[in-house]
């Protein structure tokens, strides 16, 4: 791959630094507040957040080439898809009539 | 295939410098970046593995001789057809083409010097060699029980073996191939030769891309999955456990969604050999060149959406079975396009009834009926009849052995002149082709007819009943061992006193046969430039 592409700066980095401290802070925060069914959305989000900071600037995606991105935004997908059919799974457990408590004795 | 600008020599010319005599020493092979030398550590790394799985599969056969359990303890027995699985898929199976052959030949194949990260390379066969290690440390100190599978909450609560020990030796075999494939998709991309366009790349070269884009993409939720499992055996967090509020089940989903799309890294390299075989022994382009292809990256991509038929009955619900169900047909049909236009290449073609041949015909024949069979089993109904039955054990090991083994043997005798420069006897390759052939149909077609009898797999005690094919599995087994055997003798002696090879010992076409034999180090003298497409092999004569 060709190195024609600039790098992070230091400020970047340790701006990009500030922002990953800050989130583990409010990840620690967030964990002792009761948000209902929003808990593990706040927390997925979180964790969602800080993974693009690091992939864009420590892992310098956003300075790499189209193929770079395609081979990052191909992870992604495949992410997606890993989460969509497992739900898939999940999410349709009770359509037959059967109650889930069935599948779990 | 191509144009080399440069005078075409044999080995038979004054000692030149190749890969093999630049640099003797135990120093020169361990810290070399020649992706060739590399190719050769791991060749000799796998071939030893693959006789520890064999021998643990020889143990599995002779026990299962008989109806009682008069071998070994049922503990015992668990440990050994685990440890069979577990060496045999990640330390043989998943490494073996694409570390060895495609090590050896991307680079050739695409007119580049090297791979892209040299270092890189080295680094994963150490990465492998530590795993192995580590694996068979695990298999010395007591082994492992619960499956190559590692099914939670067995491995994760129960299991009183060395689980952690052994996930972690998968869990870096896993980095391993990581490193391969994203050398693989870095050289393709930006090293090929001038001229080298995508559709003038060698089929085997497309279907090592489709391999490794499975590795980068899917190796990392197995490793990751297997450390959820040491974490949650080692210090309890709640992933799989339902009393920490976990889900056995998911275990399930995240491990397939990774081991069946590893199937494909192990189908996949070997249909590129066959791709290659076929083109040279019919004498012909490969028929549809551009389906053979894409049905490659297809094959890729559909492998990734297909994991729940292993889970029809693991509480899963029906309505995702029904998609994942329908979604393993689709992936039939990428398959069956290989198969039909290696088929339609060998029509009229000029066939040559050499060795890689032999293997050729033994692939389509092994590769048709274990891809048939996998279709029984996407079927949801008859899949609950014939789930962890011998019928599931008989297909995979169709798909797995007598797929991807008769590939990696296939091209192994293909590409041996082109590797050590030597030629070994024929008339031996063809004799060992027949006998894996043979003994590979004993062994494992018996299983089919006793999974669908209801005999299960991972009992080593049966009824009566089931001896006469148990027997004759076993028979078979020792006629595939001899198959096996056979070529590790004659190829060991071909290095030593082997006939020199020509540089293209076949005729073929491909930018690998317009180099010596063994090549030199940097693999050509100049660089190539590619001016035709691949495998213009020209009007049908005699040869």
């Amino acid at each position: 791959m060709a190195d024609h592409h600039h790098g992070p700066t230091v400020r970047i980095y340790l701006a990009v630094f500030a922002a990953l401290m800050f989130f583990t802070v409010l990840t620690v925060w967030v964990a002792y507040r009761d948000l209902g069914p929003f808990n593990d959305v706040v927390a997925l989000g979180i964790a969602c957040t800080k993974a693009t900071i690091v992939i864009l600037f420590f892992m310098h995606v956003k300075y790499a080439s189209r193929l770079t991105w395609l081979m990052a935004g191909a992870g992604v997908l495949f992410l997606l898809i890993l989460f969509a059919f497992a739900m898939a799974d999940y999410v349709s457990r009770g359509w037959l009539g059967i109650p889930v408590s069935h599948y779990l004795q | 295939m191509a144009i080399v600008e440069r005078d075409i020599r044999t080995s038979e010319d004054a000692p030149r410098v190749n890969y093999l005599n630049n640099g003797y020493g135990l120093k020169s092979w361990l810290l070399t970046k020649d992706h060739k030398r590399i190719a050769v550590l791991y060749i000799i790394s796998i071939s030893i593995f693959f006789a520890l799985g064999g021998l643990f599969a020889s143990l599995v056969r002779f026990e299962l001789m008989t109806p009682e359990g008069d071998l070994m303890s049922s503990d015992t027995y668990n440990k050994v057809f685990s440890m069979h699985g577990i060496i045999m898929v990640f330390f043989f199976l998943v490494p073996s083409i694409p570390a060895t052959i495609g090590n050896f030949l991307v680079p050739i194949m695409v007119g580049a010097k090297d791979l892209a990260f040299p270092r890189v390379n080295l680094l994963s066969w150490y990465v492998y060699v530590v795993a192995g290690i580590l694996g068979t440390i695990a298999v010395v100190g007591g082994g492992v029980d619960t499956g190559w599978t590692f099914y939670t909450p067995y491995s994760s609560t129960y299991s009183n073996s060395n689980v952690i020990l052994t996930a972690m030796a998968a869990f870096l075999a896993g980095f391993s191939s990581i490193l391969t494939g994203l050398n693989f998709v870095v050289t393709i991309h930006t090293m090929r030769a001038p001229g080298m366009t995508w559709f003038r790349l060698p089929l085997f070269v497309w279907s090592h891309y489709a391999t490794s884009l499975i590795m980068l993409l899917g190796t990392p939720v197995i490793a990751i999955t297997l450390v959820l499992l040491m974490l949650e055996r080692g210090f309890g967090f709640g992933f799989f456990d339902p009393n920490l509020g976990g889900d056995p089940v998911l275990f399930q989903h995240l491990f397939w969604f990774y081991s069946h799309p590893a199937v494909y890294i192990m189908i996949l390299p070997s249909m590129g050999v066959m791709s290659e075989m076929v083109a040279c022994v019919a004498r012909k382009r490969v028929f549809g060149y551009e389906f053979v292809a894409f049905s490659s990256v297809a094959i890729a991509i559909l492998g990734f959406l297909v994991w729940g038929h292993h889970m029809f009955v693991s509480s899963q619900s029906t309505y995702a079975g029904m998609v994942f169900s329908v979604i393993t047909f689709l992936v039939a049909v990428p398959s069956a396009i290989k198969t039909f236009n290696w088929t339609a290449t060998l029509y009229k073609g000029s066939i040559v009834f050499d060795t890689p041949m032999f293997y050729v015909y033994g692939y389509l024949g092994l590769f048709l009926v274990g891809g048939l069979t996998g279709l029984f089993l996407s079927s949801m109904g008859l899949d609950i009849h014939l789930h962890d039955t011998y019928f599931v054990v008989a297909h995979f090991h169709y798909i797995m052995v007598g797929g991807q083994v008769m590939g990696y043997l296939g091209g192994m005798h293909f590409w041996w002149p082109k590797i050590t420069g030597k030629m070994y006897p024929d008339i031996w390759g063809r004799v060992s082709a027949l006998l894996v052939f043979l003994g590979f149909n004993l062994t494992f077609f018996p299983q089919f007819i006793l999974g669908y009898m209801g005999m299960p797999r991972r009992y080593h005690v049966y009824p009566d009943e089931f001896q006469v094919l148990n027997v004759a599995s076993s028979l078979g087994a020792s006629i595939l061992a001899l198959g096996y055997l056979i070529p590790g003798a004659y190829l060991t002696w071909s290095i030593f006193k082997g006939p020199k090879a020509p540089d293209n010992p076949w005729g073929a076409k491909g930018l690998e046969w317009e180099t010596t034999s063994p090549p030199p180090t940097f693999n050509f003298d100049e660089t190539p430039l590619v001016t035709e497409e691949a495998y213009q092999y020209g009007p049908i004569e005699e040869h």
